[in-house]
């Protein structure tokens, strides 16, 4: 059965689209992480599973039960907010045991579903405090605790990582997954960070302007983006697009000068259509005998070395290869069939090979 | 060293304001226990006389001439003075939290009525009101003096200012845990208002302790006479004032707002160091 399922869910404020027709599916106990610039409709679609937004159209099913009427308590979910929403006069006991106490349930039952979830996130010596004596990690936690008591068919969060800092994110990032591995609840995770949707999700959504345009497993996302957008969001530093023209029955771009050869890749357009070559910075190689680019910068990360190159007005090129590397003015490369995207400049869509294409799952 | 000549203007300059309010206090202090002829003359020593403290339990039990027994004036003030802060607090709760967190036809438009009151304070429609009172039979009643005050908009706006800074989460996540709108007000936005509130009471306290106006005209009757009232009607026309018994007077009315203030701004200054928000 189904976790969560969407169908033809449409949102709009006023003459404003937001949610421009969602399908969606999530397996039991499946983590879906919903990642899109802001603006995309990620957290509207959100709010419209929470039931906290109507949408203009479509239905929403958890578990099953056909919830898209109903308000946000008789859903059986659980929603963490990014600035923790934590009751401030509360101690963080009353905070977890809130949504238990108006459902009735006798104290012991509550007593026993809170002590069990602070155990299960180290807040035991914490009950008594009040939201504003903890730090950020810990109220996290508490939100997070919060939404375990309730035991609920589906956990929803809403950027839950974006007020902390960097070391604490990363800390708080396998916590999340850990937990979420364990309690095995359907998720539905939104967020506009690239690594936290690579590292949390069994599968990726990849919104932008309201519609999906992508749903796959991180590795597919990253190996093979469906349209120029998700190419160009997911990876960091982007994937390099290059606009050229098609040629040699299909096997082979023309960018600026050079020809770029796709392999054993062979596309069914006709020669002379007008594509965008796409490489990631770090799979572009450093080649005597390649395409000459001029170095404009070069960024340093520590292990790693950032290398933009090309002419002012002109396609730029990065590239990301081991610091140290030693550097003229201008450089040559190369870039490796197996790492090349090929996507249509009109539409911005993906290129299939029909010969053989690269071997990525 | 400079620092501490630097230090010592501002230093005078306190003092010399701290005189200059507390000077009249004390001399209405030490007045009250003196000879009525004396201050009479102006001749008010600045050193209490405390064979005269007996003034305040003459005030107290027997009044002066021209006024009834201060304790019941002081109680009247009270029960005014709270049922006018008590009233409005009941009042604006509820109105702020429907204009703020409610969608419904005419919401702005009921937002600027009360607004509007806020002009029409009762000094401006004196004579409507009374009329009103009068045609509701109310004048000479607590009732008919209290209700006029209690309604107004003041309340309301801080309150509104209050919600509007409440974050959209907080209420989500009320609304997920399935707390309904009247629950969410009790358990969740008046608690967190706690400090708003405390504040608001301190200051419509002393905004109904001091009124004079309305008390003069809609209540004649002596029993109706607040203590600010009872001051007024101490100092006689025609009769001799006893002016030590007005002094004394004075004192008594001061001390319920300054206590007011004294004990709330503990509670609410803890309330606004600790951050509910």
């Amino acid at each position: 059965m189904a976790g969560l399922q969407l169908d033809g869910l449409r949102k709009s404020f006023g003459s404003n689209e937001i949610l421009k027709g969602v399908d969606l599916a999530l397996a039991d106990g499946e983590m879906l992480v919903i990642v899109g610039a802001s603006g995309c409709g990620k957290s509207t679609l959100l709010r419209v599973v929470a039931g906290l937004e109507t949408p203009t159209a479509g239905r929403v099913q958890i578990d099953g039960r056909d919830v898209t009427d109903l308000d946000p308590s008789a859903r059986d979910i659980a929603m963490v907010f990014q600035n923790y929403a934590l009751y401030p006069h509360m101690s963080v006991f009353d905070n977890m045991a809130y949504g238990l106490k108006i459902r009735g349930l006798p104290r012991a039952e509550i007593r026993a579903k809170v002590d069990a979830a602070s155990a299960l996130l180290g807040l035991e010596a914490l009950l008594e405090r009040k939201p504003r004596q903890l730090s950020g990690g810990q109220r996290q936690r508490v939100a997070m605790g919060r939404a375990i008591v309730r035991d609920p068919k589906l956990f929803l969060f809403d950027e839950p990582l974006s007020n902390l800092d960097a070391k604490l994110r990363v800390q708080m990032r396998g916590e999340i997954r850990r937990l979420q591995r364990r309690l095995k609840v359907t998720s539905l995770y939104v967020t506009h960070d690239q690594v936290e949707a690579m590292t949390l999700g069994d599968r990726l959504l990849v919104m932008h302007q309201g519609v999906p345009v992508q749903l796959a497993t991180p590795t597919e996302v990253y190996a093979r983006p469906a349209d120029t957008y998700v190419a160009g969001f997911i990876g960091s530093p982007a994937m390099n697009l290059l606009p050229g023209l098609l040629g040699r029955n299909g096997t082979m771009v023309r960018v600026a000068d050079a020809d770029i050869d796709l392999g054993p890749q062979r596309l069914d357009r006709p020669d002379g259509h007008p594509v965008i070559l796409g490489i990631r910075p770090e799979h572009v190689v450093l080649d005597a005998s390649g395409m000459t680019w001029p170095v404009e910068v070069v960024e340093h990360l520590g292990a790693e070395m950032l290398v933009h190159a090309g002419r002012p007005g002109e396609a730029a090129l990065t590239l990301k290869i081991a610091n140290g590397t030693p550097l003229s003015d201008a450089i040559r490369v190369s870039f490796p069939s197996a790492h090349i995207h090929v996507f249509d400049q009109a539409t911005g869509l993906r290129f299939e090979s029909i010969g053989s294409g690269p071997s990525s799952s | 060293m400079r620092r501490r000549t630097l230090n010592l203007i501002p230093h005078a300059v306190m003092i010399l304001a701290i005189l200059l309010f507390a000077l009249p206090i004390w001399i209405a202090i030490a007045g009250s226990t003196q000879d009525s002829a004396a201050i009479a003359r102006g001749d008010v020593s600045l050193i209490p006389n405390l064979s005269g403290l007996g003034v305040y339990r003459d005030v107290l039990m027997n009044g002066s001439a021209g006024a009834g027994p201060v304790w019941r004036a002081l109680l009247v003030s009270a029960g005014m003075a709270l049922a006018i802060a008590f009233g409005k607090i009941a009042l604006s709760l509820p109105s702020a939290y429907a204009v703020t967190f409610f969608r419904f036809p005419f919401r702005m438009a009921a937002f600027w009525l009360i607004f509007l009151t806020l002009m029409l304070p009762v000094e401006v429609r004196l004579i409507p009101t009374f009329q009103v009172m009068s045609s509701l039979d109310l004048i000479n009643s607590f009732t008919g003096l209290t209700i006029p005050l209690i309604a107004s908009a003041t309340a309301t706006l801080l309150f509104r200012q209050t919600f509007l800074a409440v974050p959209d989460e907080l209420v989500e996540a009320a609304r997920i845990d399935g707390a309904g709108p009247l629950r969410f007000l009790r358990d969740i936005l008046i608690p967190i208002s706690g400090a708003n509130i405390a504040a608001l009471f301190v200051i419509l306290f002393v905004y109904g302790w001091n009124q004079y106006l309305w008390p003069l005209l809609v209540a004649t009757d002596p029993k109706l006479d607040t203590v600010v009232i009872s001051i007024v009607k101490m100092i006689g026309v025609d009769t001799a004032t006893e002016w030590n018994k007005v002094m004394a007077t004075a004192v008594l009315a001061l001390i319920p707002p300054v206590a007011v203030v004294l004990l709330m701004q503990r509670w609410f200054v803890k309330g606004l160091t600790e951050g509910d928000k």
